[in-house]
């Protein structure tokens, strides 16, 4: 399978364990719940951990473990629910998170150019998507009015 | 007024572009009906009762003769020859065709305009003041801050995705104008005591099914952390607004449920963290300011002879000069009102040979502006006294002079079951029904200020709450009721009218505000307006009058 990373098409390394699922050798994602419950097992492990985050996660609970993990993934299983925006914002500017940093689930094209402004890098499909044409959508707009995750000056301060 | 520059010109062109492809993706079945709605909801597109409709951004209610003429094209080419303008000074067309909304789209892109956010649970269109540079009692002119918040909150990737629509309204005056208290952030500005002129934060407040005064959260905020703070309120409505229950989403809703201190303490100290990278700079108020200049005014007269003498000569002149025009902060200057209620008319509607005509008189007596009201009105700004007379008679060959502004004529209305797919009852029969009491117009002018108001629903989009007189449309087994409010204010010592008792038969409405009228003229004290009578004596003297004392 392939995800949209950094802009371009790149193989997925990584597996989403289930909470009942056996963690397997390589790269693996866990829910927080799991990873809470199993942490103290898990540190040491040679292997790369991603964790699973819902848009009800409080960022701010997890901020000193944010090292820990390679990747983070917003799992979003409503495309309105716009909370995982602030979630993504506040780990990549207010708590430094620079691993990647992954969108999953019920998300829609219309949304990436959003997404990547707030700091998400990976954006993960169903399979059998085209991803040549979503990579397009993440250059609709070559405009942002605001300061954000990606250009941290308002565009006003470019006007000549 | 505000010039796009490259940078505008080219967000409004992509933002159409993507438009045209998300309907296109919608109409060979690649995205649902699911995805596409909140998509067309950002890009102002409802699917209605008879067709979709079209809600047109008009920031801050200011408009061009050239961006006017556009809207007539539309009209004309797309949709039934008028328009609909709102109460949140935008523009409603209610006849276009899905396939051909991209194609309206690229007209306005081609004169400025858009419908970006103004439906859908994101920021929607900046409201001000519509007098907003020239009445006399304005601190400062809040137009240039509205302008800062439009491009801020345009296509902000953060809030795209609220919990609920969020409307922010900014006032400069003395006398509140922009109905501040009533909306999710009402900006008031104000002077502190060092003199300096800065924000009055205003959260909570809003229409709709649970109308609510919005609280004051920060007495004084400095200039320089207008967008900083606006986007701390956002963050925090954002992750922690409801989102379980429509009804409950709103900002007015966690303010409540939180308590104000609590709620005011989650904002300052998200603000703490990001007031200063996000503060504003200095130069970019002064840039924006720039496009808000006074328009070249001529050293006038205060008085003009020929003026005096036509409202002598002409009493339906005088009368018209008396309700329709008002003061003007520069000598020799008036602002005039163009009525858009003619009795027995819907209430805001103008078609596009008026859009036209309305044009023309902009560019001939206003410097080719035109403003448009909460109350559903136009504005010519910057009128010559010396021209009224002219203006008049043109206005009065346009059908849009009716002398009935501020009066229980201007009433305010959604359009109502007619075209909207949520009303439960019509709006506009109701308010030429009220119209036609005055049928006299002195009648009309003894009853003075009267502000009513008419949603045919109860998501309030003809402001029920906040009439003095307020009508809802409801359903009561298929048939039209109407539920009548006493008291309401969206002006500074905002309120929320009061309940008179039963709902009334859709025929019996007209007949019972009439009643209302009549307690009013007997138990008014000398001078008195009806809301100042409403307030002195409570509602149960009409309840009295409507119900009988049984």
């Amino acid at each position: 399978m392939e995800v949209i990373k950094d802009g371009e098409i790149a193989i997925n390394e990584w597996q989403h364990v289930a909470d009942d699922e056996a963690l397997p050798e390589g790269k693996a994602t866990l829910s927080l719940k799991r990873w809470r419950e199993e942490k103290d097992g898990l540190t040491g492990r040679g292997t790369p951990l991603g964790l699973r985050l819902t848009a009800a996660d409080i960022v701010e609970e997890i901020v000193e473990v944010l090292r820990q993990f390679d990747l983070i993934v917003l799992d979003m299983t409503q495309f309105t629910d716009g909370r995982v925006f602030s979630q993504a914002r506040l780990l990549r500017e207010r708590f430094g998170f620079t691993g990647e940093l992954r969108v999953r689930g019920d998300f829609i094209q219309d949304q990436m150019f959003f997404l990547s402004r707030v700091g998400v890098n990976a954006f993960e499909f169903p399979e059998g998507t085209d991803l040549e044409n979503m990579r397009r959508a993440l250059g609709e707009f070559s405009v942002a009015y605001q300061a954000a995750t990606d250009v941290r000056d308002p565009l006003y301060r470019r006007r000549s | 007024m505000y010039q796009y520059d490259d940078y505008d010109q080219t967000l409004v062109n992509e933002r159409a572009a993507q438009f045209r492809d998300q309907t296109r993706r919608f109409l060979a079945g690649q995205l649902t009906e699911d995805q596409f709605r909140p998509l067309r909801l950002m890009n102002g597109l409802y699917i209605q009762r008879h067709a979709p409709m079209l809600r047109i951004a008009i920031p801050y209610g200011l408009l061009s003769s050239r961006q006017m003429r556009m809207l007539a094209h539309i009209a004309r080419k797309y949709d039934k020859g008028y328009g609909h303008f709102t109460t949140r000074q935008n523009l409603q067309f209610n006849w276009p065709k899905l396939e051909e909304v991209p194609d309206i789209l690229d007209d306005l892109a081609s004169v400025q305009m858009h419908a970006i956010q103004t439906s859908g649970n994101c920021i929607r269109n900046t409201t001000s003041d519509h007098l907003a540079g020239v009445a006399a009692d304005e601190l400062e002119d809040p137009r240039p801050y509205c302008e800062i918040i439009r491009q801020w909150s345009t296509l902000h990737p953060e809030f795209a995705f609220l919990p609920r629509k969020f409307k922010i309204a900014v006032s400069g005056s003395v006398r509140d104008r922009a109905a501040t208290q009533v909306h999710d952030i009402g900006l008031q500005l104000v002077k502190n005591e060092r003199g300096e002129i800065g924000f009055e934060v205003l959260v909570g407040g809003g229409l709709g099914r649970t109308p609510i005064i919005g609280v004051v959260i920060r007495p004084f905020l400095e200039k320089q952390h207008l967008l900083s703070y606006l986007e701390a309120i956002l963050r925090v409505y954002n992750r922690f607004g409801r989102r379980d229950n429509k009804f409950k989403a709103r900002i007015k809703i966690l303010v409540k449920d939180t308590g104000k201190e609590k709620f005011t303490g989650m904002v300052e100290t998200e603000w703490a963290k990001i007031r200063d990278g996000l503060a504003l700079d200095e130069a970019e108020i002064d840039r924006v300011r720039a496009f808000f200049a006074p328009p070249a005014y001529e050293d006038l007269p205060t008085g003009d002879a020929e003026l005096d003498r036509r409202k002598l000569d002409d009493a339906q002149f005088a009368t018209w000069f008396r309700h329709n025009t008002v003061d003007h902060k520069i000598p020799g200057y008036r602002a005039v009102f163009l009525s858009l209620k003619a009795h027995g008319a819907p209430p805001g509607d103008l078609a596009a040979s008026q859009m036209d005509a309305v044009a023309e008189l902009a560019d001939r007596y206003s410097f080719g502006e035109i403003r448009v009201t909460h109350t559903q009105n136009l504005i010519l700004a910057d009128v010559r006294q010396s021209e009224l007379y002219a203006l008049w008679q043109a206005l009065t060959g346009l059908n849009l002079a009716t002398p009935n502004i501020g009066t229980a004529g201007d009433i305010i209305a959604c359009p109502g079951l007619d075209y909207c797919a949520l009303a439960n009852a019509t709006s506009i029969p109701i308010a030429n029904g009220i119209q036609r009491i005055f049928d006299d117009l002195d009648y009309l002018y003894d009853l003075g200020d009267i502000r009513i108001n008419i949603s045919g629903c109860m998501n309030g989009c003809g402001h029920h709450t906040v009439g003095h007189i307020g009508i809802l449309g409801v359903d009561k087994k298929g048939e039209e009721w109407y539920q009548i409010t006493l008291g309401g204010s969206s002006s500074n010592e905002a309120s929320l009218g009061e309940r008179l008792g039963p709902s009334v038969a859709k025929h019996q409405v007209a007949p019972v505000i009439e009643q209302i009228f009549h307690a009013y003229r007997e138990l008014r004290l000398e001078d008195e307006a009806f809301l100042e009578t409403v307030r002195r004596i409570g509602i149960q003297p009409f309840q009295e009058r409507v119900y009988g004392s049984h």
